[in-house]
């Protein structure tokens, strides 16, 4: 009996601080900043003695964001992070939650490539090459049909003569939307896929989301967990194809082979420039009725947008991230400093 | 009639069929040992290079008008004082590389890691006598210095593709030749908390996150499920609400642990208003999900005990009571302990509940009570196992070799506690 008393009296000794306000800014969100928002939450607590590092949680753009919108208050989160920018339906959930204002934040971009194995040497895509290697419909002989392509050198005579295989992320990931719309959707469109689809008697609507259908017949696999599991599936199939985030593939360089698209070699410069076609920006969403609640909201924020770490010399170019151009980030800086609310 | 000639001609096949038997058993024993053994292999292999840590030796002048330019040594001043400066300085120098060589200069900071100014900066508050000094100071390499040291980057790799230049190299050459290279245990993995760059990533705030979890399970599904078998076994009328109770107590040991952790989020986070993240809720939903399993193995162990104990303490004049804890308990310790720590390394390894109450995250200051935000030693393992970088592949080996470690003591423990309470009748 005693021995459960001072087992009990020592629980609540962890437990004294009970319920004493959050004093650590919590973060969830996509994947894809998660290491981004790792170096400046370290950052953060490193050059701010006042303040925590932060809590970053992963789990996905849209998780993040369903978190951040369930309603005001110390058990929700107080930052989410995205990549993609938020969607109407999502801020009329949070305004039903009571999550009035949000200030956004766009950050950067992030550039998606196409890689080989080291062995298969240099290839050269365009869309148009992948929308016929992988859409489920193409276009053959002006009317659509099951995509009949095994080998890339079928569908462009340039093109190594291996077997058509890719790995691609699946469908809950941020990578998905900006792959089926910079590039399937391009590539139907050069082909005029969605003219087919229209002809054949199809909305507009219905049109763009067949024309951005992969093909389930063994050729294209979905992957639902991260680039690494991408890699190790490159491993053991070496003439397969993988979808990564730039930054992913810049870390194993050593084993990898990027793809260029439309003859733009995917780097820091071109998706920056806007050269290479397949990117995306990325974002945070900041809960305004936390500010001031949480101590540090804002400071983070505002460091995590600050050039030094978020421009072109900053440690978040250093891991990839591509930075945006300084009339750009100086415009984001300024919002955010003003913490000026979406659509106010 | 049967004699020995009608049984020989079967006796071989029998022979026979017992031989099989026996060799299928060995056979099974045999593949459960190969594929342990591959395992460990495999994990202890890729994990055992991330305990030791690459530091490289540099003479750093601690120099007054940087550190402490009014010559207070007080704390706050020490505390945001400019250690980057000295780091660059001592490397440079080292290096006689010139200050105005930009990308030379940058190559040269990437060989040490981005925490090397902290580094000087705890040297520095533990010993403020320094200041003015110059002293040789091991320092942490960077993640991809370590990988060349371990042989996890190619050499052979033409420069472009490789994660650290020839000029790198060569400085790398140089210091090992000078002797300035030493590999250390790695302490960081046990001290620190999360971190970006893998060469300051540590367990400490997974291992408190482990802790402070397994002690909320012992102190509250132990005691509550131990009482509720001693109910149910010994007190509880034999009838049709009894039944469907212990039926459901089966079916709650069988459903998946995600769903324990969806209830902790709508139950405690959003119901109570306990905070997100915490050790507190973790522990929480995996005493819930342990319940079951400790309420299981009590009433087997409880009711294994022979009749004739309790009918005879009853016998004597003892209470129903008096005849649980002096005498059946006692002896259903040994089934009760083993049930309860398998559950509970069953919970050690957990990580789908914890995702669903924010426990996937990433934590960089040790919690210091059950309510902040901690992480669990399987969390910390899949979140490095995701990471991109070199470094955090092999520390991944090393965390589930903790974990592991974690796991055995526990085992070991179990089996030295039934050995020691129990009895043979």
């Amino acid at each position: 009996m005693k021995k459960l008393f001072a087992a009990a009296s020592l629980l609540a000794l962890i437990a004294t601080p009970a319920f004493a306000a959050r004093d650590q800014i919590h973060v969830a969100g996509s994947s894809t900043v998660l290491p981004y928002a790792q170096i400046v939450a370290e950052g953060f607590a490193k050059a701010n003695n006042k303040f925590k590092a932060p809590v970053v949680e992963s789990g996905g753009s849209g998780a993040g964001i369903k978190q951040f919108c369930a309603g005001v208050g110390e058990a929700f989160i107080d930052i989410a992070n995205s990549s993609r920018p938020i969607k109407p339906e999502e801020i009329a959930t949070c305004a039903t939650n009571g999550v009035k204002d949000i200030v956004e934040a766009k950050f950067g971009y992030d550039g998606i490539v196409f890689a080989f194995d080291k062995s298969v040497g240099d290839v050269k895509l365009t869309q148009s090459d992948i929308y016929l290697a992988l859409a489920a419909m193409v276009p053959v002989d002006g009317k659509m049909a099951a995509n009949p392509n095994k080998t890339w050198k079928q569908l462009n005579k340039d093109l190594p003569d291996m077997p058509i295989m890719a790995f691609v992320p699946g469908e809950k990931h941020g990578t998905r939307e900006v792959f089926e719309q910079k590039v399937l959707m391009a590539g139907c469109v050069a082909n005029k896929g969605d003219a087919a689809f229209i002809a054949g008697g199809m909305s507009k609507e219905d049109a763009a989301k067949a024309c951005v259908k992969m093909r389930k017949d063994g050729a294209s696999v979905d992957i639902d967990g991260d680039y690494t599991e991408t890699l190790a599936r490159l491993g053991t199939n070496k003439t397969a194809v993988g979808v990564f985030g730039l930054s992913f593939y810049q870390s194993n360089s050593d084993k990898l082979k990027v793809a260029s698209v439309g003859g733009v070699v995917p780097s820091v410069e071109t998706v920056a420039s806007g050269k290479y076609p397949v990117s995306r920006p990325l974002f945070f969403y900041i809960k305004k009725a936390h500010v001031g609640v949480i101590p540090g909201i804002m400071e983070y924020a505002n460091y995590f947008v600050s050039t030094k770490v978020a421009g072109a010399e900053g440690p978040l170019a250093e891991a990839g991230l591509v930075p945006s151009p300084e009339a750009e980030l100086a415009k984001v800086q300024a919002s955010v400093k003003a913490g000026t609310p979406m659509g106010k | 009639m049967s004699d020995i000639n009608t049984i020989s001609p079967h006796l071989k096949k029998r022979r026979r069929a017992e031989w099989l038997f026996r060799a299928y058993g060995l056979a099974a024993i045999i593949f459960c040992f190969l594929a342990v053994a591959v395992l460990f292999t495999s994990i202890i292999s890729k994990g055992y290079t991330a305990f030791r840590q690459t530091h490289i030796t540099l003479p750093v002048n601690f120099d007054a008008s940087i550190i402490d330019p009014d010559g207070t040594k007080n704390v706050d001043t020490l505390m945001a004082a400019d250690y980057q400066q000295l780091v660059k300085k001592a490397l440079l120098d080292k290096l006689q590389i010139k200050p105005e060589d930009k990308p030379t200069r940058k190559r040269a900071m990437d060989l040490l890691s981005h925490s090397a100014d902290t580094e000087l900066r705890d040297l520095i508050i533990a010993n403020p006598a320094i200041i003015g000094k110059t002293q040789d100071v091991s320092l942490t390499a960077s993640d991809n210095v370590d990988a060349v040291l371990k042989g996890t980057i190619d050499r052979t790799v033409p420069e472009a593709d490789r994660q650290i230049s020839d000029q790198q190299l060569a400085w790398i050459d140089q210091f090992s030749k000078d002797g300035k290279i030493t590999k250390d245990f790695n302490t960081k993995l046990f001290t620190a908390g999360a971190s970006s760059q893998p060469e300051t990533a540590g367990l400490w705030v997974a291992i408190l996150g482990s802790f402070y979890m397994m002690l909320t399970v012992i102190l509250i599904a132990v005691p509550l499920g131990i009482a509720a078998a001693i109910y149910l076994e010994e007190f509880a009328p034999k009838n049709r609400i009894t039944d469907f109770i212990e039926v459901n107590v089966n079916n709650l040991a069988a459903v998946p642990s995600i769903v324990f952790g969806l209830l902790g989020l709508a139950i405690f986070i959003n119901g109570f208003g306990l905070p997100r993240s915490a050790s507190l809720v973790g522990g929480l939903v995996l005493s819930l999900m342990t319940l079951p399993t400790i309420i299981i193995a009590t009433r087997a162990a409880l009711g294994s005990i022979p009749p004739s104990i309790k009918e005879a303490a009853l016998g004597v004049g003892a209470s129903k009571m008096q005849m649980i804890f002096h005498h059946a308990l006692p002896l259903a310790v040994p089934g009760i302990l083993t049930g309860t720590i398998i559950g509970l390394v069953r919970a050690l390894g957990e990580t789908a509940p914890l995702l669903m109450i924010g426990m996937v995250a990433f934590i960089v200051d040790p919690p210091k009570s059950i309510l902040e935000p901690a992480t669990a030693l399987p969390i910390q393992i899949y979140m490095w196992a995701t990471s991109a970088e070199r470094g955090f592949s092999e520390r991944t080996g090393a965390a589930t070799i903790v974990l592991l470690l974690f796991s055995f003591v526990m085992n070991a423990g179990a089996i030295y506690l039934r050995r020691k309470f129990e009895r043979r009748w």
